[in-house]
C-alpha cells in the first residue's frame, strides 16, 4: 500500500491544462432488444502529468469510456476533447498523439515480440533510424529483452501484458488510456507494471488513465474517478474520499475461533457497514458515529480487542456503494438436507497424487498433489494461466490427467465419472448458462439434467429461488442479468442436486466488489453444512477466506497450507507483517524467478 | 510504411498459420481429387439384367450389344423372378428382357417385343440409361436390316458431331467449373476467417487506434490473400491440364486475367462479410451459405442454368461464380472467344467494384 507521499510526481508546469475532458457525454448501446445505457451524462476533466484511476464495478462503463477517449466510439451526447482535440471529429489526429492498450491487448500470438514491436513501429510511424534506440529503452523498461525471439503467444499472461504496454508506447504518448491492464496478472507483474507507469510519468511527462477492479491500486493513482451504472459518483484523490471515513475502520483481533465465524457475525451486527478477513484479523467499517460493540456481536465466549485503524479508500468506495444500493440483502443458505453427516473429522474427500496434465509438449499442470477435507473451503491461488482451471477441469472429470491419481468422493475419475459427478456440483468461469433462457427456464433445465423430477424438482427450484433471492427475476432472461446476478444464478444452479463437493472456478472474477462480499458469504454457509468448496482466484485477498490453499505457477504448487502458515515462510525483518501478495511474490522469486513458462 | 508492415505481418501469418495455406493449397488438390475422380456424370458399367427366356441364336446377338458395350455391366439371367429380386436389392439399374417367344415372333416378323424396366429414382441417371439401352437396340436393329438386306437404302441418315468436348468426358465441363468454386472458397472463406479473426482476438481494436488508414487495413488484407489465392489457381490449373488433361484452348493470360477479376470479387465478399459479422463461426457459416454454395449450385458448374426456372435464372446473376465458370469453360474447352470472354469479365469488374465499395462504406475505424 502506498501513501501518497510515496507515489512519485513530476513538477507541474505553468502551461498545464487538462489533457482530457468530458462534459456531458451519454453513450447508449442495443444489446438484443434492450437498451443499455452505458454512459449517462458524464463529465470529468483529467489533469495533465498524473495518473488517474478510473475505478467503478463491472459494467459500470470504463470500457466504453476508455473508447471514447480513443475515438474509436461516437457520443450519442457531449463533447470529448483530448489534446485540445475534438475526439470524434478529428479521431484520427488524436490516435496520433495517444497510447490505448484495450483490456485484451491484441498481441499477434503468431507474431514474435520482435515482429510485434516492428509492426506496432510500422503502424505508428516510427522512423528507422529511431528504432534500435526506442527499442533497447522499451525492452529494458519491460525485462523483454531476453524473448525478443519468442512468439508472443508463448509468454505468460503478465510478459504478453507488458509487451502489449511496450507496443502502446513504441512512439511515446503524451496521453496513455490503460484498460484494466493488470487484472488476472500474476502480483509480480502487476509491480512491474507499476513501476513502468510511474517512470512513465515521471521520465516521458506523460499522463496516464488507468482503469482497474482492484481497489488497492486506486490508492497507487493521484486522482481517482469513481465510476457507477455510467455516472461519475465522484473524483477526488484517493487519500481524500478515505478521509470521510476517518474513525470509522477498525481492526477486530481475536483468538480461538474460526476468522470466517466471527466474520459472519460481526457483518450481521449494528451498524456495520462492511466486515472483511484482514489477515487473521477482521477489518470493520461502521456507520457514522457507530461505536462498535464487538462484545454484542459475537456469540458465545470469544476473545475479541478491537483497534481503530486509518480508513483506505476501499472502506470508503464500500461505504459508497452500499449507501447507493439501500440496506444490507439478509443472507442464508439452508441446505434442504444437509449432505453426508461428518464421518471421521479430517475424512479426505479429495485426494489429488502427482498429477500433471500435458496439451502436446506444454505442461499445463505438473507434478500437482494434495488433499482436500470434508467440509474445508479450499483455495487455488495463481495468475492466468497458472494452471488453475486445467487443475479444475481433472477434478470434474471433464478432462483426463495426463500422469498421476485422482481421487473425488473416493472415486476414480477416469473409472466411475458419471458416479463421481452426480456428487459434485462445477461452475465454470464463464457461469454456463443458457443465455436466452429465464432463470426459471435454467433452474428446471439443470434439475432435470441432474435427474431431478416431480415434487422434489418444484421444491428444489422453489428453495434456490428463495434462497438465492431470485424469485424477481425467476422469468428475466439470464443473459441480460447483471453479472453478480448471473454469477447468484450460476451457483444455484451448481447446487441443484445437492453435491457434496462444489467446484468453484474464478468465481469472482469481474464481479462487483459487493457481489464479492455477498458470494463469500454464501460460500460460508454453504462450508458450515460441511459442504466441501474448492475454489479458485486471483484476487489476494480472498485467499484469506480460505481453511487452506495452495499457490501456483507454472502448472506447480509452490506452496500449501493454512493462510497463517503461508504467510509465516515470507516473514522477515524489514516485513514482520507480511500480506498475501507479499507471500506469493517472496514465492515465486525465490521459486524459479518471476520468468515462469517454456 | 504502415502498408508494408500491415502486409508483412500478414504474410508471417500465413506461413506461421498452416490452416490458410492448407486452404489456399491443400484445399484444391482434395477437391480436384475428390470430383474429378469422385465424381462422373457419365453412366459406365452400369448394372443391367438381360433376362433371356429362351436364348438361341438371335436372342445370343442381341445379347452381345449389351455384353459388349462398356456402359453397360450385363448379367444374364434366365427367369424374371431372379432378375426383379436383384432389382429391388440395387443390384441392377434396369432390366432387358426377351420373353421366350422372342424368337418366334422375329421370325415370323411378327412384332417382337423387348420389355426394359429402369431405376427412375436418379432421374437423371434413369434417362443416361434409357438412352443407352435405345442405342443398343437401335445398333442391333440396323445390323439386323443390314444382314437381311432390307435397310440398305435408309432414306434419312444422321451426321453427329459433338464439338468443344468431343470425347464427352465430365471431366472437360466438372474440372474448369470446379476451379470456379474453389476459388470462391479460398476468395471468400479465407478473407472472411481472417478479418473476423482480427475482431474475435481483440487485435483490431490494438489496429484501429493507431494512425493507420481504414483503407490501409484493408489493402493489407487483400494483397496478400490475392497472391495466395492466385497461387492456389495456379495449382488448380496445373491439375487440370496435367492430371486430368483437360485441353486448354484459350491463351493463358485470359485466364489469369479472369481469375484476378473474380479473385477481387471473392475477396471483396469475404471482407463485406467479416466486417458485418465480426466472429470466426458466422463469418465461417454465411461465407458457406452466401459464397460457396451458390457458387455450386447456382453457377452452371454441374447444374445446367438455361433449364432452371426463370426466378432462380434471375437469381444467378447475382452469383460471381456464374460469370467465372463461363469464362473457364470457354478458355479451358473452346477457347478465347471474346462474345463470351468480355460481358462475363465486365460483369465481374461490376460486382468486385461493388463488393469492395460497400465493404469501403461499411468498415468505419470504430467499434461499432
Amino acid at each position: 500500500m502506498k501513501t501518497a507521499s510515496e507515489i512519485p510526481h513530476r513538477e507541474k508546469s505553468a502551461t498545464d491544462a487538462f489533457v482530457l475532458e468530458f462534459s456531458n457525454v451519454s453513450k447508449t448501446f442495443a444489446v438484443g432488444k434492450r437498451r443499455v445505457e452505458a454512459l449517462r451524462a458524464v463529465s470529468f476533466n483529467m489533469p495533465t502529468g498524473v495518473i488517474t484511476g478510473l475505478i467503478g464495478p463491472d459494467g459500470a462503463g470504463k470500457t466504453t469510456l476508455m473508447r471514447l477517449a480513443a475515438g474509436l466510439l461516437k457520443p450519442d451526447q457531449g463533447r470529448i476533447n483530448v489534446l485540445g482535440l475534438d475526439a470524434t471529429a478529428d479521431s484520427l489526429r488524436v490516435q496520433a498523439s495517444i497510447g490505448y492498450m484495450p483490456q485484451r491487448f491484441g498481441l499477434y500470438e503468431d507474431l514474435s515480440v520482435q515482429e510485434n514491436l516492428d509492426l506496432y513501429a510500422d503502424l505508428q510511424g516510427v522512423q528507422k533510424k529511431e528504432r534500435p534506440s526506442r527499442y533497447e529503452e522499451l525492452m529494458q523498461m519491460t525485462g523483454l529483452a531476453p524473448f525478443t525471439s519468442r512468439l508472443a503467444g508463448r509468454l505468460s499472461g503478465g510478459m504478453k501484458q507488458k509487451l502489449g504496454l511496450a507496443c502502446t508506447l513504441i512512439h511515446p504518448p503524451r496521453l496513455l488510456l490503460l484498460d484494466e491492464p493488470t487484472v488476472g496478472v500474476d502480483p509480480v507483474s502487476r509491480r512491474e507494471l507499476w513501476a513502468i507507469v510511474y517512470r512513465l510519468l515521471q521520465e516521458q511527462e506523460m499522463s496516464v488513465l488507468l482503469s482497474t477492479a482492484y481497489l488497492d491500486e486506486a490508492e497507487r493513482c493521484h486522482e481517482v474517478v469513481i465510476l457507477d451504472e455510467g455516472r461519475v459518483l465522484g473524483q477526488k484523490p484517493p487519500a481524500q474520499f478515505s478521509a470521510e471515513l476517518q474513525g470509522r475502520a477498525y481492526l477486530v483481533s481475536f483468538s480461538g475461533a474460526n476468522k470466517r465465524h466471527i466474520q459472519q457475525q460481526l457483518a450481521a451486527g449494528q451498524g456495520v457497514i462492511d466486515a472483511v478477513i484482514q489477515g487473521e484479523k477482521v477489518r470493520l467499517v461502521m456507520a457514522a458515529n457507530v461505536v462498535p460493540r464487538v462484545d454484542s456481536m459475537l456469540k458465545g465466549a470469544v476473545q475479541a480487542a478491537v483497534q481503530p485503524v486509518p480508513a483506505r479508500f476501499e472502506d470508503s468506495f464500500i461505504a459508497m456503494l452500499r449507501s447507493r444500493s439501500g440496506g444490507e440483502p439478509a443472507m442464508s443458505i439452508e441446505l434442504s438436507a444437509a449432505p453426508s453427516q461428518p464421518t471421521a473429522s479430517a475424512a479426505k474427500v479429495i485426494k489429488v497424487d502427482g498429477v500433471a496434465r500435458r496439451f502436446g509438449d506444454f505442461y499445463a499442470v505438473r507434478d500437482v498433489s494434495f488433499d482436500v477435507a470434508q467440509g474445508e473451503v479450499f483455495g487455488l491461488l495463481g495468475a492466468n494461466g497458472a494452471g488453475k482451471s486445467t487443475t479444475f477441469r481433472m477434478l470434474c472429470g471433464l478432462l483426463p490427467p495426463s500422469e498421476g491419481k485422482l481421487l473425488v468422493a473416493g472415486l476414480d475419475l477416469r473409472k466411475a465419472a458419471a458416479a463421481a459427478r452426480a456428487r459434485i456440483g462445477y461452475m465454470s468461469q464463464k457461469f454456463s448458462l443458457y443465455g436466452n433462457l429465464t432463470v426459471l427456464e435454467n433452474l428446471n433445465f439443470f434439475s432435470r439434467v441432474y435427474g431431478l423430477s416431480g415434487a422434489a424438482r418444484k421444491e428444489r427450484i422453489r428453495w434456490a429461488l428463495e434462497t438465492f433471492e431470485l424469485e424477481a427475476l425467476a422469468h428475466a432472461t439470464s443473459g441480460d442479468l447483471p453479472l453478480g446476478f448471473k454469477q447468484r444464478l450460476a451457483m444455484c444452479c451448481a447446487l441443484m442436486h445437492e453435491p457434496e463437493i462444489l467446484f468453484l472456478d474464478e468465481p469472482t472474477s469481474g464481479v462487483d466488489p459487493l457481489a464479492r462480499r455477498e458470494f463469500w458469504h454464501r460460500i460460508n454457509e454453504l462450508a458450515e453444512q460441511r459442504v466441501t468448496v474448492l475454489v479458485t482466484t486471483h484476487f489476494m485477498e480472498e485467499a484469506e477466506y480460505c481453511d487452506r490453499l495452495a499457490i501456483m505457477a507454472a502448472g506447480r504448487i509452490l506452496a500449501l497450507g493454512a493462510p497463517a502458515d503461508i504467510k509465516k515462510q515470507a516473514r522477515s525483518k524489514h516485513n514482520p507483517d507480511p500480506t498475501m501478495e507479499d507471500a506469493f511474490i517472496g514465492l515465486i522469486q525465490e521459486g524459479h524467478g518471476s520468468e515462469p513458462i517454456q | 510504411m504502415r502498408l508494408r508492415g500491415l502486409m508483412r505481418k500478414e504474410v508471417l501469418q500465413i506461413v506461421r498459420d498452416p490452416s490458410s495455406i492448407a486452404i489456399a493449397f491443400l484445399l484444391p488438390v482434395v477437391l480436384l481429387l475428390l470430383f474429378g475422380y469422385g465424381v462422373s456424370l457419365d453412366a459406365e458399367n452400369v448394372p443391367v439384367a438381360l433376362v433371356v427366356e429362351q436364348p438361341d441364336a438371335a436372342t445370343a446377338h442381341f445379347a452381345g450389344g449389351f455384353l459388349g458395350s462398356r456402359y453397360f455391366a450385363a448379367r444374364q439371367s434366365f427367369s424374371m423372378e431372379e432378375a426383379l429380386q436383384s432389382f429391388l436389392r440395387h443390384e441392377v439399374n434396369a432390366i432387358v428382357y426377351l420373353r421366350e417367344d422372342f424368337s418366334a415372333n422375329l421370325k415370323r416378323s411378327e412384332a417382337a417385343t423387348v420389355q426394359v424396366i429402369v431405376n427412375g429414382v436418379d432421374a437423371n441417371n434413369a434417362r443416361l440409361i434409357s438412352g443407352y439401352i435405345d442405342g443398343t437396340w437401335n445398333e442391333w436393329v440396323r445390323q439386323q436390316s443390314l444382314a437381311s438386306g432390307l435397310g440398305a437404302g435408309m432414306p434419312v441418315q444422321v451426321q453427329q458431331r459433338i464439338w468443344f468436348n468431343s470425347e464427352v468426358r465430365s471431366q472437360n465441363f466438372l474440372v474448369p467449373g470446379l476451379i470456379a468454386v474453389i476459388m470462391t472458397l479460398i476468395g471468400a472463406l479465407l478473407t472472411a476467417l481472417i478479418m473476423a479473426r482480427e475482431w474475435e482476438r481483440g487485435t483490431m481494436e490494438a489496429l484501429l487506434v493507431t494512425p493507420v488508414a481504414m483503407r490501409e487495413i484493408l489493402i493489407g488484407k487483400l494483397l496478400p490473400y490475392f497472391a495466395l489465392g492466385m497461387g492456389g489457381m495456379g495449382l488448380s490449373v496445373a491439375m487440370a491440364v496435367w492430371l486430368f488433361d483437360v485441353p486448354l484452348r484459350g491463351s493463358m493470360w485470359v485466364l489469369f486475367g479472369g481469375s484476378a477479376l473474380f479473385l477481387l470479387t471473392a475477396l471483396g465478399m469475404g471482407l463485406l462479410i467479416s466486417t458485418l459479422a465480426k466472429n470466426q463461426f458466422v463469418a465461417s457459416q454465411i461465407a458457406i451459405i452466401a459464397t460457396f454454395l451458390p457458387a455450386f449450385i447456382l453457377s452452371g458448374f454441374i447444374f445446367d442454368i438455361g433449364s432452371m426456372p426463370p426466378v432462380i435464372q434471375g437469381l444467378t446473376h447475382v452469383v460471381a461464380a456464374r460469370y467465372f465458370v463461363a469464362i473457364l469453360q470457354s478458355v479451358f474447352l473452346a477457347g478465347n472467344v471474346w462474345a463470351v470472354i468480355l460481358p462475363n469479365a465486365a460483369a465481374l469488374v461490376v460486382m468486385a467494384a461493388v463488393f469492395l465499395g460497400i465493404t469501403r462504406r461499411k468498415s468505419q475505424k470504430r467499434l461499432e
